[in-house]
């Protein structure tokens, strides 16, 4: 009896264990592996290919055939570097837009009354739950020469001739500000909501402004939130796809339509993997501070 | 000898050395990594026994419940049921039922569906189960609420729902962990005595884990005081209360005041602390402190008399200056400083509605008591 | 926090709320428009739904997505509500490090990486790619989530009720499943329709998984909109997020009645 539940506790953490090492731990490594092998036109467009009948004289002779030769060439070709480049500053402008955005929208729902903020909260949740690509493509048909922003304006007769949106920078700001704006919004409204007012009153009854009281207690205290926030928004849009594909032009640079377009258009899965894994590397800092944080969390909900 | 306190017990199979211990701790040790949570404790107790873990919070009583229960295994020593290793048998197998401190009532199930769980477990049938239930609420007197959620109910009847599920398997043992923590006084009073009524009435032994004195006082047949994973003292309410071992257990449990000492011996029994407080005789009961050693009086502040002019033939006497005073209706307690700087607490009842010329803030007084109204410490 | 609500917070919200909605509002309005022009309005019309029920492709397209969102999610739910226990119950174990990170590392993973990686993997295992291959793609990604929306319900999981069922006879395994889990059940629940939705919406992942035969909606959908903005399009995702919609506020007045009536209850039960 013990021992069945004892085997039945083990398998309740082998199964997921198992399912992730095979789907999640295992295909990192085969990009990896694909990153130093060498472009062949072929099924699967790589070489070489390990089997066991190589013997291991075979394999060890193929394995020193593997080498950096597609990262030199990613660090040579500057439309690389700079698609880097660029999706990092794409994403940090895109981030910050989205705290001034984001931040002062937390802020009034959570001072919002008891009553309705259950409400915001929904709708804040909302846009969260219906589909991604729908939201961009929203955009699309608002954004371009002869689009809804453009006859507004136009009617409005702040301008005189259509403004270009789409297929610029810009629309891919606003796309990714768009389209991020919840999860910038939820940890900081947890952040806020959690707050005890009585500590501005606090601050005010010692002598605080009502600003400087906002500055020195609300703000100090939505930082954990904040922070959450933005690497929420950061970390994906540096590998967005979507946004600059249909809201960008041709003069976007991001590194995940890069990727894509190596793999698609081009075929060429040994840079593309190479791609992918400098990509990794470029956010692996990000990534592990996002997982503490989650994980002093859920330390701190115990 | 006169006896401590004034409760003549019939119910004392402690004192009876042929009588068989129901539950046994042999040098139970219980570690968490490197903290010790229960040290090289044994304790004995009887079956019908009404036995209380006193402590404060941490001190590991409730880590000694949850060994017995089977939610936790000792890191070395064994425990005994009715005789039986409790090694390695899990929690579902245990012939003993446990009334958590949240209650733990399952929040999806009724009230009647909660007593029910053990018995649904036990593979009892239908009629027989429903029959007990309905007994159960009966117990409890919430028979019109079998068919709420435990939401739905105040504190106390959700105490009483947790009290007749873990009593409805009809279990030899019940464990309680904090059973009235999450009551009003005024409430928890009145359980106090349902309690007591109901372990008479099932014939139960109950082990019960408190930190509040006066519930353990209340109900218990013996009390256990733990400090810091260790059994400080055992013994019945009267016992701990009259006669403390340690100044620990005194302070522990009721108001106590301490006057430290060097030790003469007095003959007849008796010693005398000569410490910073003056000289001051204490009767000895059993090992007398040596000579020069450093002792302790404690008297509680209902055993000091208090009085304008210096008492005639008091063995003790301390003067000293009124310093507060606090109006209890049933009580007054005067905090009376000596020379010494130390403040000594008395207690007078108020037994007349009206008196002449009470004591008074700032005023001169003495105190005086008997050595037989305090214990001498030795540690 | 409840103080006055200024005008600036106000400002902000309304602000905040009309960025967030105008988009969605102007194409499910011009989903009813009546030309093909779709910023020019020529009057109302259901026509393009109309349409849309006479393109197959679309069709075929919609039912893969919601077999592909169905199986992949409560597999999903499954695997993640495991691995929120073992995250949350065991708390000592070789390679949690790993595991821990294995679970939180996909909610920030680039999609093109993960979507790549995972292909990858199906053509060095030879595994034909298809519907099985975004189903099980799908099934890795959403089981993450799942984790952690069952996770953060089960810290807060008063572990005495289920030592309450094993204390009354029940053995730890049934424990869980009697006690547990019904507890934790809209957690789990909310994690399935996050992990359903999460694969109807995907592109990406589906994408590089996909083969043929094994087209997903929004597949489709983003082949289309490459070539420009339609009427047609406008329809598929005003449906969409109309069924999505509905779906969420349903859940959620359940849950508020649901409180609003436990928060009577429990006032009733104290005023006795």
């Amino acid at each position: 009896m013990t021992l069945l539940s004892a085997i039945r506790s083990r398998l309740v953490i082998l199964i997921p264990y198992v399912w992730l090492l095979f789907f999640f731990l295992l295909p990192f490594m085969i990009v990896l592996r694909i990153a130093l092998s060498d472009l062949e036109y072929g099924s699967p467009p790589y070489t070489p290919q390990f089997s066991l009948s190589d013997g291991w004289s075979g394999i060890w002779d193929k394995l020193s055939t593997l080498d950096f030769e597609n990262f030199a060439f990613l660090v040579g070709d500057s439309l690389y570097i700079n698609s880097y480049l660029s999706s990092l500053k794409i994403a940090l402008i895109s981030t910050l837009f989205t705290l001034a955005i984001g931040f002062p929208l937390a802020y009034g729902m959570a001072r919002a009354p008891d009553r309705i903020r259950p409400t915001l909260l929904m709708l804040v949740i909302l846009p969260f739950w219906t589909s991604f690509l729908i939201r961009v493509y929203a955009w699309i048909g608002i954004l371009k020469q002869e689009g809804l922003l453009n006859q507004f304006l136009l009617w409005l007769g702040v301008i005189d001739t259509p403004l270009e949106i789409l297929s610029t920078n810009t629309a891919v700001y606003i796309g990714i500000v768009y389209s991020y704006l919840p999860f910038m919004v939820l940890p900081i409204y947890s952040a806020l909501d959690k707050m005890d007012e009585s500590l501005v009153e606090a601050a005010r009854d010692l002598g605080c402004t009502r600003i400087g009281a906002f500055w020195k207690v609300t703000a100090r205290l939505a930082v954990p939130g904040v922070l959450a926030g933005c690497l929420l928004v950061f970390i994906p849009a540096v590998g967005e796809f979507v946004i600059p594909d249909l809201l960008g032009g041709s003069g976007t640079l991001m590194i995940g339509k890069t990727l894509w377009i190596e793999f698609f258009n081009n075929s060429d899965w040994t840079v593309a993997s190479a791609i992918a894994i400098i990509l990794l590397i470029v956010l692996v800092v990000p990534i592990v501070w996002f997982q503490n944080a989650q994980a002093k969390a859920a330390e701190a909900g115990k | 000898m006169p006896s401590l306190g004034n409760i003549r017990r019939s119910f004392a199979p402690w004192e009876d050395p042929a009588a068989k211990p129901y539950i046994s701790f042999q040098n139970v040790t219980k570690r968490f990594g490197t903290f010790t949570a229960v040290e090289n404790l044994s304790l004995n107790v009887y079956e019908r026994e009404f036995f209380s873990l006193l402590g404060p919070s941490g001190c590991g009583k409730t880590t000694l419940l949850r060994m017995l229960a089977g939610f936790e295994e000792p890191t070395e020593g064994e425990l005994y049921l009715d005789g039986q290793p409790l090694k390695g048998v899990p929690p579902h197998k245990r012939p003993v039922n446990m009334m958590f401190q949240s209650y733990a009532l399952f929040p999806h199930m009724t009230v009647a569906d909660n007593i029910a769980f053990g018995l649904k477990q036990d593979g009892m049938a239908k009629p027989e189960r429903d029959e007990r239930v309905a007994q159960m609420l009966k117990l409890v007197k919430l028979e019109q609420f079998a068919g709420r959620k435990p939401h739905q109910l105040s504190g106390g009847q959700r105490q009483r729902v947790a009290l007749a599920r873990s009593v409805a398997k009809r279990p030899k043992l019940l464990i309680l962990d904090e059973p009235l923590g999450a009551l009003d006084k005024k409430l928890r009073e009145e359980t106090q005595f349902e309690l007591m009524d109901l372990q008479q009435e099932l014939g139960l032994t109950f082990m019960i884990v408190t930190h509040d004195q006066e519930e353990a006082m209340t109900m218990s047949d013996r009390i256990a005081v733990m400090d810091k994973g260790v059994i400080v003292q055992t013994g019945t309410p009267a016992e701990i209360y009259e006669a403390p071992n340690s100044r620990y257990v005194a302070d522990f449990i009721g108001s106590v005041n301490i006057l430290e000492g060097k030790v003469t011996p007095a003959g007849e029994g008796r010693i005398v602390l000569d410490g910073p407080d003056g000289r001051i005789t204490g009767a000895v009961r059993d090992g007398a402190p040596a000579t020069g050693e450093t002792a302790w009086f404690a008297i509680r502040p209902e055993k000091i008399e208090i009085g304008r002019t210096p008492p005639e033939g008091a063995v003790n006497r301390l003067e000293g200056e009124v310093w507060d005073i606090a109006y209890l209706g049933d009580m007054t307690i005067i905090n009376v400083k000596l020379a010494s700087g130390t403040v000594v607490q008395a207690a007078t009842l108020n037994r007349f509605r009206l008196v002449e010329d009470p004591i008074g803030y700032e005023e001169r007084v003495w105190l005086s008591f008997n050595p037989d109204s305090g214990v001498v410490l030795r540690s | 926090m409840n103080a006055r609500w200024s005008w600036f917070n106000i400002t902000s919200v309304v602000f905040g709320f009309a960025f967030l909605y105008l988009p969605i509002v102007l194409l499910v309005i011009y989903s009813f428009n009546e030309s093909r022009l779709v910023t020019v309005w020529a009057g109302f019309s259901t026509k393009w739904y109309g349409e849309l029920f006479r393109n197959q492709g679309l069709l075929d397209a919609a039912w893969v997505t919601v077999r592909v969102a169905f199986i992949s999610a409560t597999v999903a739910t499954v695997l993640g509500t495991l691995a929120a226990v073992s995250l949350v119950r065991f708390t000592r174990f070789n390679g949690r490090t790993l595991f821990t990170g294995m679970v939180y590392a996909p909610l920030v993973m680039p999609e093109v990486i993960t979507g790549l990686s995972l292909l990858l993997l199906f053509v060095s295992i030879n595994f034909a790619r298809g519907f099985w291959t975004v189903t099980l793609a799908h099934i890795t990604f959403s089981l993450c989530f799942v984790a952690v929306v069952v996770q953060s319900r089960l810290v807060t999981f008063d572990r005495s009720l289920e030592e309450a069922a094993q204390d009354l006879g029940c053995p730890p395994f049934q424990a869980f499943m009697k006690v547990t889990l019904p507890v934790i059940l809209p957690a789990v629940i909310s994690g399935w329709m996050l992990a359903f939705t999460l694969s109807l919406d995907d592109l990406v992942i589906a994408s590089f998984t996909s083969g043929p035969g094994a087209t997903t909606l929004p597949m489709k959908i983003y082949s289309q909109v490459r070539l420009g903005v339609t009427p047609e399009i406008n329809a598929v995702c005003t449906i969409l997020i109309g069924v999505v919609s509905v779906g969420v506020i349903i859940a959620s007045i359940l849950t508020k009645t649901r409180e609003v009536q436990r928060q009577r209850d429990e006032q009733a039960a104290f005023a006795q």
